[in-house]
């Protein structure tokens, strides 16, 4: 024992300190672990440096230091004037800044404008926000009254009837469709091999025209009538209201559950008197403004919301067709799906524009605009019904079985079960669609419409404004819009996308 | 004795309701009668409506105008087409030169989006932000808005010929478009070609070879020289007994233009640098999704087993990675050619611009040239999802086995 601890050493002075180890948190640690940690990376950081000096200063330089502020016309932005090198160009888009929003909507009507502009945002802001409540309400408001809303306030005009006389109408053009085609078959079967199989074709056609016809008599009876009275519009808006809610509220229940359908559906028909109150709609309504006026940032966001809630019903629509255990609408569905999203935007819009006017009835015009609107819901339509479908496929099995199982029918299992949570599985797809549908509005410069990317274009033309620098000031102009927006929304989907997978996070 | 098992009932008429309405039987038989009376009734309209509204107009409907003269000009076109020619060539100088610019953004949609990729997903912070935020910017912008700045802003800002930018005195770039040099075909050109696809070939062949004798024998056997000695080596052979197979014919100024030389117009450089840029995008976050999507423990595995960096991401990373990066690739790569069709704004014959554009102006047969323009897209985008089909379907059957 001695003698170990005899040869046994134990050390009296302390070890020197070594050297702390390189710092790798902070600033400094910061630059050598993620910039400078090896020669390669040295290398990559320099070059990095140098691209990104060739690009920011010169953009910066351009947007702001050279740049031009106030002016009246393309001197101001000349090197001679300004006596430096010139860059943006800015009084020009002060110049030009209410046609690049409104196009040439007329001055004095501007305010229904923004008021449309306010409308919208004081109902999108609070659907977004996914604290706030009345998420049903707020959504009501915004898919469907807004839209009609917006329509009335932007384009103008006012209404000469209501619910009966627009159903009325519509089966009219049905029951004389039908007999039209009838009388056709009977006409054609005087010159054909199957004569007897046509006629009898035919006739049966005519035979179910005339049934329609007294089958809607009291309808179209009902609406001449109201035609004839004082005040056509109330009139007929009243029998509507007494006539929708009565049905209501019989399918809701009657005395026993109905109460609920009445008054939600009497409420609803209050707020749509005060609509037409308001707009004044029974009495003509506003100035109509011709959708050639329109431009700018307003046809943008036209384009773009009407495509965006019009291609929600079409999407859920397809969707569910695709889905469907009924071999005719899934084939029908999946050709339409596949057709409209195999071919690019810009030939649906040439179809929209081209074609479309001739598979109507000639005296019925169809708006420029209008056009451009059907061929984007549809080609958005199409796209939706993909995205909606994933969220479809992602709804557990069990949910739709544990429906049926409760004795739901199919409708009830599809509206109050499976859709609900399929639509919120892909609110994040929804809003990609969104962006590039916002993005994708851009295309209708090219059949001549004017929105914020053709007034830009358009306003290059001006001579008075026609200087070196015009083109990349007002491209820098409206690039910032839409990247504002497009960014905007992404930022918003990756958001809702982490709230909506917050249960998965550890 | 056996028992002979009873043969199930016929249950005819279960049969009858399933084939006539599928799941729903009797009621999915119902709705199907009547959607189909509303197609029916739908598509009558539009045929005796476009009928009537044709009848107006004094159009005649048919393909026969295919064979008419068209009567003008193309500023590009790969096939020789002059003024005198039938509608049918202005179709496929059309297609030709959708073709053409869909290739071409496709290369370089594929090097910017690879390059992009590798910039977002390198350790180097700077790198990673600068890629972050082109693929941000690019993404967040229309991509006509983008076709029309470097069409009317970039393009159009640039200097006449005589002040070109010059690209070590070869390229030549200038408002008229981009001035490269011309290749000229020299006599040694096809023996070229054929020493080269004759080294491709046996290279690919001794690939094989060596692959067969490490799966089956599990011999290693060093082909990479012979390899390089069939590509290099054979055109090489080639170009000393024959000469060079291409000449380049360098632009020269003279006066106020370049003679020699081939000319890009600046509507096919405008167009093809925003579908590459703007794809390319893109493709860099499908390919950082692909990569990100392998998970971290394969690469320690393969590091484990004692394989290199390079050898790990060659054989473990990549393969894995491009089983989610191919199918939404090509997407994309559909997606560019369909963006083409956006030349029509700027002016670049393709397809759209000159068949669905000037065709239809002139003849008024919008009917048939629409449905034309779009049946070409349709096909094309038809194949290659058929093509996507039956390579997912390769990819389920190698990951079961």
């Amino acid at each position: 024992m001695t003698d170990i601890s005899a040869s046994s050493f134990v050390r009296q002075d302390l070890v020197a300190e070594r050297a702390a180890p390189a710092k790798t948190t902070g600033f400094i640690g910061f630059l050598r672990t993620r910039l400078l940690n090896s020669p390669g990376n040295i290398l990559l950081t320099i070059l990095g440096l140098l691209l990104a000096w060739y690009i920011v200063v010169p953009a910066l330089k351009f947007l702001l230091v050279d740049a031009v502020w106030s002016g009246k016309d393309r001197t101001a932005c000349l090197v001679e004037k300004a006596g430096h090198e010139v860059g943006a160009c800015w009084p020009y888009i002060q110049a030009k800044l209410t046609q690049l929003i409104y196009g040439f909507y007329p001055e004095a009507q501007r305010w229904r404008v923004n008021l449309t502009y306010g409308l919208g945002a004081a109902l999108l802001l609070p659907l977004l926000l996914p604290r706030l409540p009345a998420k049903g309400l707020n959504s009501g408001l915004f898919f469907f009254a807004f839209p009609a809303v917006a329509f009335f306030l932007l384009h103008g005009g006012g209404i000469a009837g209501f619910g009966v006389s627009w159903t009325a109408g519509l089966l009219q053009l049905f029951e004389q469709s039908i007999g039209g085609a009838g009388d056709l078959l009977v006409n054609l079967s005087k010159s054909s091999a199957i004569a007897p199989l046509l006629w009898v074709l035919g006739k049966v056609l005519v035979l179910v025209g005339l049934l329609i016809h007294w089958l809607i008599f009291p309808l179209t009876w009902l609406r001449d009538q109201l035609q004839l009275s004082a005040l056509p519009v109330w009139g007929d808006f009243l029998v509507t209201a007494v006539i929708v809610s009565a049905v209501l509220f019989v399918l809701g229940g009657g005395m026993r559950t109905g109460r609920r359908a009445l008054i939600g559906s009497l409420l609803t028909f209050a707020g749509i008197a005060a609509g037409i109150k308001l707009m004044g709609l029974d009495r003509g309504g506003f100035p109509i403004v011709d959708t050639r006026l329109w431009g700018g940032l307003l046809v943008t966001l036209v384009i773009a919301i009407t495509g965006i809630v019009a291609s929600m019903p079409i999407g859920i629509a397809l969707a569910l067709g695709r889905r469907s255990s009924i071999p005719l609408i899934r084939i029908f569905s999946i050709a339409f799906i596949e057709f409209w999203r195999g071919v690019p935007l810009i030939t649906v819009l040439f179809f929209a524009t081209y074609m479309l006017p001739l598979f109507v009835p000639g005296n019925f015009a169809v708006d420029g605009l209008l056009r451009a609107l059907i061929g984007v819901a549809i080609f958005t339509g199409a796209y939706m019904a993909e995205v909606i479908r994933g969220g479809l496929a992602a709804v557990a099995r069990g949910q739709a079985e544990a429906a049926s199982a409760l004795g739901l029918s199919w409708w009830k299992t599809t509206s109050l079960i499976v859709l609900p949570q399929a639509l919120r599985y892909v609110i994040p797809g929804i809003v990609n669609s969104f962006i590039s549908l916002f993005k994708d509005t851009s295309l209708v410069s090219i059949v001549a419409l004017f929105d914020l990317l053709g007034s830009l274009r358009a306003s290059f033309s001006d001579p008075n404004w026609s200087t070196p620098t015009t083109a990349f000031t007002g491209f820098a102009f409206a690039g910032m819009i839409y990247f504002v927006f497009c960014f905007g929304m992404s930022r918003y989907s990756l958001f809702v996308e982490n709230r909506l997978n917050a249960h998965r996070r550890h | 004795m056996s028992i002979a098992p009873r043969k199930p009932p016929l249950q005819l008429a279960l049969r009858l309701k399933r084939a006539l309405g599928g799941k729903t039987g009797w009621n999915g038989l119902a709705a199907q009668i009547a959607f189909a009376a509303i197609l029916a009734w739908i598509a009558y309209e539009i045929v005796a409506n476009a009928r009537t509204n044709l009848e107006t107009q004094h159009i005649a409907s048919g393909f026969g105008f295919l064979n008419y003269n068209a009567g003008f000009d193309v500023n590009l076109s790969l096939i020789a087409y002059n003024n005198s020619d039938t509608y049918w060539r202005v179709f496929f100088v059309g297609l030709l030169n959708t073709i053409l610019v869909s290739v071409i953004g496709i290369v370089f949609a594929t090097v910017i989006g690879f390059t992009v990729a590798l910039c977002r997903l390198s350790p180097n912070w700077l790198l990673s932000r600068i890629g972050g935020i082109y693929v941000e910017i690019i993404r967040n912008l229309p991509v006509l808005f983008q076709i029309l700045f470097w069409y009317l802003a970039v393009l159009a800002a640039l200097p006449a010929p005589r002040q070109s930018i010059s690209i070590f005195s070869t390229f030549f770039l200038n408002n008229r478009g981009l001035i490269v040099p011309q290749p000229v075909s020299e006599p040694g050109l096809y023996p070229f070609l054929a020493a080269l696809t004759v080294g491709i070939v046996a290279a690919l062949g001794l690939r094989h070879h060596a692959r067969r004798a490490l799966f089956e024998r599990g011999q290693m056997i060093r082909v990479w020289p012979y390899v390089l000695g069939c590509l290099v080596g054979l055109p090489l052979v080639s170009m000393l007994m024959f000469g060079w197979p291409l000449k380049f014919e360098l632009p020269q100024l003279k006066g106020f233009n370049f003679a020699g030389g081939a000319r890009i117009i600046p509507e096919f450089v405008a167009l093809t640098v925003a579908l590459s840029t703007y794809t390319g995008a893109f493709i860099a976050e499908i390919v950082r999704a692909g990569v990100m999507s392998v998970h971290k423990g394969q690469m320690e595995a393969g590091s484990s087993l004692g394989l290199s960096r390079a050898a790990t991401l060659r054989l473990i990373v990549v393969p894995q990675a491009m089983r989610v990066i191919v199918p939404p690739l090509t997407s994309q790569y559909l997606n560019l050619t369909k963006n083409s069709s956006l030349a029509v704004a700027i002016g670049y014959p393709d397809l759209v611009s000159v068949f669905a554009g000037t065709a239809v102006s002139q003849t008024g047969q919008a009917i048939e040239i629409i449905a034309m323009t779009m049946g070409v897209y349709l096909l094309l985008s038809l194949t290659t999802s058929a093509l996507m089909s039956v390579y997912g379907w390769r990819i389920n059957r190698s990951m079961a086995a």
